[in-house]
């Protein structure tokens, strides 16, 4: 089977020695972000880019994708030991883990957590390896049409997913694909909103905004509402799940990945989308729910399976389509390119080695989080009380040195500068800014395409309908807008992203 | 109708909206509009320029009308800190040096939290100017220097 000598592939270029100790530092890294509150995975791995300029491709794609899915573990401890939820993806785990903690059941809710998060992110590497090969090469048919409309269906579908209003999330991607226009048009050579700075000609490197937005911003606003940590449940003992636990978790956690899985493969999905659905999903349909909201084991292991399928499925559209469906994403493909890689559904065949060892990284990686997570959780919950007024202040000489390092460019730190005090005014209107950063990302790559596309049909707009697979795609997204501004969905909506 | 005109959160969004909406718009005109079919430099920021403006009127509108959300007090310590101790940074990491520059960022910034107080933070300083020397300077090759030109370095 093909398949089988491919994730061969995978595993021997993961298990070589380096990458496993890359893997090895990126989940531990991860562990820590998800961990610390107020650091996401946005804001680290954009930190922690310029450093990976210098490794082989692999071992960099490696390292960061363990970060995303090593913050997924290291957020569901802080959420059940603190009720402060080190990630976004375990708001909903802290409803009921942290219950369980006060109920002096702190390490059964730690054990399911991890368990159903291993359980998923097996599910999901197999998931992730059957279906990206027939979708890239699909991917392969496309025309500058289909990949223009494709793109608009993604950054729909991300606005339809982002909580909050609507119409401030189109408008945010919006803001965010003219963000992304900052620089020398390819075609004309003329500089656009560049104010004729020549720090400005190249464009915007995205690494700055998310930098500026996700650290810089995330900071100001953290330091709004701060106040000492203590740790409820400082002693973690072992309790084991017994039978009758797993019994119970068995079906949440099955029902949890697979939501998760299609969530994160969608566009503006990944991780947090997935845990609230499936919370939602487990709420409704448990024998148990009126446990839920005082304890359920069942609403932590659904939503830790969620949100860990839902981060590595998010990489099905990154590694075939080469369309980012949220920000970590933006980022990996970021990476990829200053590697010199073009992400898309050329990978598969032109870089087996890569794309087959970054899949299999993924399971190495959530067997090493299982492995270590569980002794260490006793250090972990001491990072916990790390104070911030101590942390923040690292952070920023991260990413300021980080920031300088791109492009030994001190402009580069003032306009992070710039981008913290956008972030912050932005958070302060509840305009989400993952959006925007998206938007960012794929302006250029719209612009491009809707160009090529028009010029191939002689400037016919038809083009994007009459094409099939372009028009549906179209289709889809219009759709989507129009469901969701129905005003019963909308209330659905509402109460779906209300989950506390 | 009652105008509720309170400054609330959409308002404001909306009238950022339109107004980077409105300048895109109006800066791209100096670029070339071109057709369809070859599309000049401006097309496609004139094109979103005008979405988000038309956005930016309609939340806007909605907010004069319906009111909404205030946006609350800004945390002018933090933003002040925050921004202050990231901008002397990048002024002084060249000519002062990274062992003036850093200190700075670390101390200026931590003034940001109600909680601070000096004798955490300047361990701080101290520890993370020698880690930050060692690892990015020494260690990773960052171009900076621990003393800069004005200090003869």
């Amino acid at each position: 089977m093909e398949i089988l000598d491919n994730l061969a592939l995978g595993m021997s270029t993961a298990l070589s020695f380096t990458n496993l100790a890359y893997c090895l530092v990126g989940v531990l890294f991860g562990t820590l972000v998800g961990v610390l509150p107020g650091l996401g995975p946005v804001a680290t791995i954009a930190m922690l880019l310029p450093a990976t300029f210098g490794l082989p491709p692999v071992s960099a794609l490696i390292m960061l994708s363990g970060i995303y899915y090593g913050a997924q573990y290291g957020g569901s401890t802080t959420a059940i030991l603190v009720n402060l939820p080190g990630e976004s993806s375990s708001v909903v785990t802290a409803l009921d883990g942290y219950k369980m903690a006060l109920k002096g059941q702190a390490g059964k809710a730690l054990a399911t957590a991890a368990l159903a998060s291993f359980f998923a992110g097996t599910v999901s590497t197999v998931i992730l390896a059957l279906f990206a090969p027939p979708l890239a090469a699909l991917a392969l048919k496309f025309g500058p049409a289909e990949y223009f409309s494709l793109m608009v269906m993604g950054l729909v579908a991300s606005v339809v997913l982002a909580h909050g209003s609507l119409l401030k999330a189109i408008g945010m991607v919006l803001l965010g694909l003219l963000l992304g226009l900052v620089g020398t048009d390819v075609n004309s050579g003329i500089p656009r909103y560049t104010f004729d700075t020549p720090e400005l000609a190249d464009g915007i490197n995205f690494v700055i905004v998310a930098m500026g937005v996700f650290g810089v911003g995330e900071i100001i606003r953290n330091l709004e509402t701060e106040s000492s940590r203590t740790l409820i449940a400082s002693k973690v003992t072992g309790l084991w799940p017994n039978k009758e636990d797993f019994k119970r978790i068995a079906a949440p956690t099955i029902r949890g990945t697979l939501l998760g899985s299609a969530l994160g493969i969608l566009p503006g999905g990944g991780a947090m989308l997935a845990s609230f659905a499936a919370y939602s999903l487990e709420k409704k349909v448990s024998r148990n729910a009126k446990e839920f909201g005082h304890g359920a084991i069942e609403g932590v292991a659904a939503p830790e399976a969620a949100n860990n399928a839902g981060a590595q499925t998010s990489f099905i559209p990154m590694l075939t389509l080469g369309i980012p469906s949220n920000p970590v994403m933006a980022l990996m493909i970021g990476a990829l390119i200053i590697q010199g890689i073009q992400p898309g559904p050329a990978i598969m065949t032109e870089q087996p080695a890569l794309f087959w060892g970054i899949i299999a990284s993924m399971w190495i990686g959530n067997l090493f989080l299982v492995v270590l997570n569980l002794p260490l959780v006793g250090l972990w919950a001491k990072l916990i009380t790390v104070p911030y007024q101590l942390l923040y202040p690292a952070i920023l000489v991260f990413c300021s040195i980080g920031v300088f390092s791109l492009n030994n460019s001190i402009y580069d730190v003032y306009l992070m500068a710039g981008f913290g005090l956008v972030g912050y005014i932005l958070l302060k209107l509840d305009c989400e800014p993952a959006p925007m950063l998206l938007g960012f990302i794929i302006g250029p790559m719209l612009e491009e395409y809707m160009r090529r596309a028009l010029l191939l049909s002689r400037g016919d707009y038809s083009v994007f309908v009459t094409r099939p697979i372009s028009g549906v795609m179209l289709f889809v997204a219009v759709a989507a807008l129009v469901v969701v501004l129905l005003p019963s969905i909308r209330h659905k909506r509402d109460e779906a992203f209300q989950e506390e | 109708m009652k105008l509720a005109f309170r400054s609330s959160k959409d308002l404001w969004s909306g009238l950022i909206f339109l107004g980077v909406g409105l300048a895109a718009v109006g800066i791209g005109q100096d670029y070339g509009m071109g057709t369809a079919n070859r599309m000049g430099p401006a097309y496609f920021p004139t094109v979103l320029g005008t979405l988000l403006a038309v956005i930016g009127l309609v939340i806007a509108a909605r907010a004069l009308l319906k009111g909404g959300e205030e946006v609350g007090m800004l945390s002018w310590r933090g933003m002040i800190a925050v921004l202050g101790a990231v901008v002397i940074f990048a002024a002084l990491i060249q000519p002062a040096g990274l062992f003036v520059a850093l200190p700075l960022l670390i101390l200026v910034s931590a003034l940001g939290s109600t909680l601070f107080k000096p004798v955490p933070a300047i361990l701080l300083a101290i520890g993370m100017t020698i880690f930050s020397s060692l690892v990015f300077i020494k260690g990773l090759g960052v171009p900076l220097r621990n003393i800069g030109i004005w200090f003869g370095g």
